[in-house]
């Protein structure tokens, strides 16, 4: 499944931001944008946006040493190589399960902090804030060697415990800010009613607001998958041993060999497209309220 | 400082028996797995590099370790010309790919917010780019610049640039050649925040400014770009706090190379701790990284009205 293929697939796209009804369509229309203002510049930008996803496309699907624009006769031999000579089918499957327990890990600990802030007065409140706030411009890059020595201490060098974890703590601040302010768009109202009628306050909240979370928990937890996907520093300080490696270590390891094969590089770099093209396409909708909602007003 | 949850609004009654029925640990008891978490892979690691930015520490040559004072930060000011060489590339790539991306984030926000047939499908293809990962990025880029088989090959076939150019290894053409790649990931983020603002201008506005018959530029000047004012601002400061911290994209693509070209600081204390060992001088370097980082994410708390949140 090639990128382009995926991301049309796109199901309504920005559902979440309907037009009103505009009153006056016929008066307006001697105002409305010229087309060929929209679709000159648009087609132009595609091009730039298209031309590499192409490039990758075509390099994986093209036999080696072809220089035909084309990918025809096809050829799924980069595919094979690097899947089983080049262990991309054991790093799939690492990066599959950093993602996934990155996400649970993310989405709970951000429900129960998130939840916190959006419903509780307490003494900490401020400075856990402040605390979250700041958080967001630490970059774990730069703390690659105090990390590493945790682990170290922790015996959890090698293991993608390690990788779970950090991937975890630095999506923890953006996500937990995220949650709250979702959880403050579901009118505290509806809760008490739930505790009216006799529900305490963790079954209130199971059947009142996680449903109408949704969407933000969708979101909040699509951003920690492709993160945990995509991000590579860690997996690369960490992970030594190569049956622990995760696709984008792989992917490096494949671009810093002597002579570069280009063909197994473009074909691992569709099997570490393949699952965050999908969780794209996925939330897709939920893109524009997901950031209104605070990702930048904090 | 008033919480709008504990506003007591006219049915209290029920939920003020309720609220103060749940045990007053409960906040902290939510809030603790995150609290711990960060509290020890973030906080203890910032605290223990400022620790031995005032050590000599050298995994490779333990018999110099030991305390060192200022040392570290006399040497980075004084006596090491990569130190500014990288510290001025970082503020280069940063200012260069920031101004950039808004400027094309913003065109594109403003051109896939119009009504269009086939703005579904052209808002899906033009943010595409957004989630692909630094390293994919870069694998991309190598496939297009490489020098026997990428873009310039076709490029020279019909007479443009010469056969076997590859922009990557050129120090006169490496940094557009990464600025571009990068601009590809980038933009889009813009256009989706820049997108997701634009939902809120209200219709009326437009609705009045054209009665008063002005134009669609003025419309932009005095009600777009005032609207959009508070959320550029923001997103212009956190994603130049990015493009400083990740190195993800210049890692794989350009390995700092060629001669060092391409090396932000960021770049160098990750050369500097994981393949030299110098672990103290690279803690230094994380310092210096640290108080301009701080000093942006003053001006954020100050610009996001930090504390305002309750009202």
């Amino acid at each position: 499944m090639s990128v382009k293929e995926a991301t049309k697939a796109a199901p309504a796209p920005m559902r979440a931001a309907p037009e009103p009804p505009r009153p006056s369509k016929k008066n307006r229309s001697w105002d409305e944008v010229p087309r060929w203002q929209i679709y000159l510049p648009l087609s132009i930008y595609l091009l730039f946006t298209l031309i590499p996803f192409y490039w990758i496309l075509l390099f994986s699907l093209r036999p080696a040493g072809s220089t035909s624009l084309v990918p025809w006769p096809m050829t799924f031999d980069h595919f094979e190589k690097v899947w089983t000579e080049r262990s991309f089918g054991t790093y799939f499957q690492n990066s599959v399960l950093v993602g996934v327990v990155t996400l649970l890990m993310t989405t709970l600990v951000a429900l129960a902090g998130g939840y916190a802030l959006a419903r509780f007065n307490f003494k900490i409140k401020r400075a856990f804030m402040l605390a979250l706030l700041c958080s967001q411009f630490v970059p774990g890059a730069l703390l690659l060697v105090p990390l590493f020595e945790i682990f170290a201490e922790l015996q959890m060098i090698n293991s993608l415990g390690s990788v779970i974890l950090a991937e975890t703590v630095f999506q923890l601040p953006l996500s937990i800010i995220l949650i709250s302010n979702f959880i403050k768009n579901v009118p505290y109202t509806l809760e008490e009613a739930a505790w009216v009628d006799g529900c305490n306050r963790m079954t209130a909240f199971r059947i009142v607001v996680l449903p109408l979370l949704r969407p933000g928990l969708i979101a909040v937890g699509s951003f920690a998958f492709v993160h945990s996907w995509n991000h590579f520093l860690f997996a690369l300080m960490f992970l030594n041993n190569q049956e622990k490696q995760t696709i984008p270590v792989g992917l490096n390891t494949l671009m810093g060999a002597d002579s570069v094969d280009l063909g197994a590089l473009a074909a691992g770099g569709i099997i570490a497209a393949v699952p965050v093209v999908i969780v794209f396409a996925f939330i897709q909708k939920w893109l524009i309220t997901g950031f209104s909602a605070g990702a930048v007003k904090g | 400082m008033a919480q709008a949850a504990a506003v007591a609004k006219p049915p209290a009654p029920p939920r003020r028996r309720r609220a103060s029925a749940t045990p007053r640990r409960l906040p902290y008891l939510l809030i603790a797995p995150a609290a711990l978490l960060m509290l020890g892979f973030i906080a203890y690691p910032v605290l223990s590099v400022f620790y031995y930015s005032l050590q000599e520490y050298n995994p490779t040559k333990p018999w110099r370790n030991g305390f060192a004072g200022f040392d570290n930060f006399v040497h980075a000011f004084t006596d090491d010309p990569l130190f500014w060489d990288t510290l001025v590339f970082s503020a280069q790539w940063v200012f260069v790919e920031v101004g950039l991306q808004l400027l094309f984030g913003l065109a594109l926000a403003l051109i896939v917010n119009q009504t269009f047939v086939g703005r579904a499908l052209g808002r899906a293809l033009v943010f595409s780019p957004w989630a692909v990962s630094g390293v994919l990025t870069s694998a991309i880029w190598v496939l297009l610049y490489n020098s026997q088989t990428g873009i310039t090959r076709y490029l020279a076939d019909v007479g443009i640039g010469s056969y076997g150019t590859s922009w990557l290894s050129d120090t006169s053409t490496v940094f557009p050649a990464a600025i571009v790649a990068d601009l590809w990931r980038g933009v889009p983020f813009f256009a989706i925040l820049i997108l997701a603002d634009l939902q809120s201008v209200s219709k009326d506005l437009y609705e009045a400014a054209e009665v008063d018959g002005a134009s669609r530029i003025k419309q932009f000047w005095h009600i777009t770009l005032p609207h959009l004012k508070d959320a550029i601002v923001l997103s212009t400061l956190l994603r130049a706090v990015w493009e400083f911290n990740n190195v993800d994209l210049l890692y794989t693509l350009t390995g700092g190379g060629p001669a060092g070209e391409t090396t932000t600081l960021p770049l160098y204390i990750a050369n500097t701790s994981v393949d030299a060992h110098n672990f103290g001088y690279a803690s230094a370097l994380t310092t210096v990284a640290f108080v301009i980082l701080l000093f942006c994410s003053m001006v954020y708390l100050r610009l996001s009205k930090f504390g305002g949140e309750d009202k």
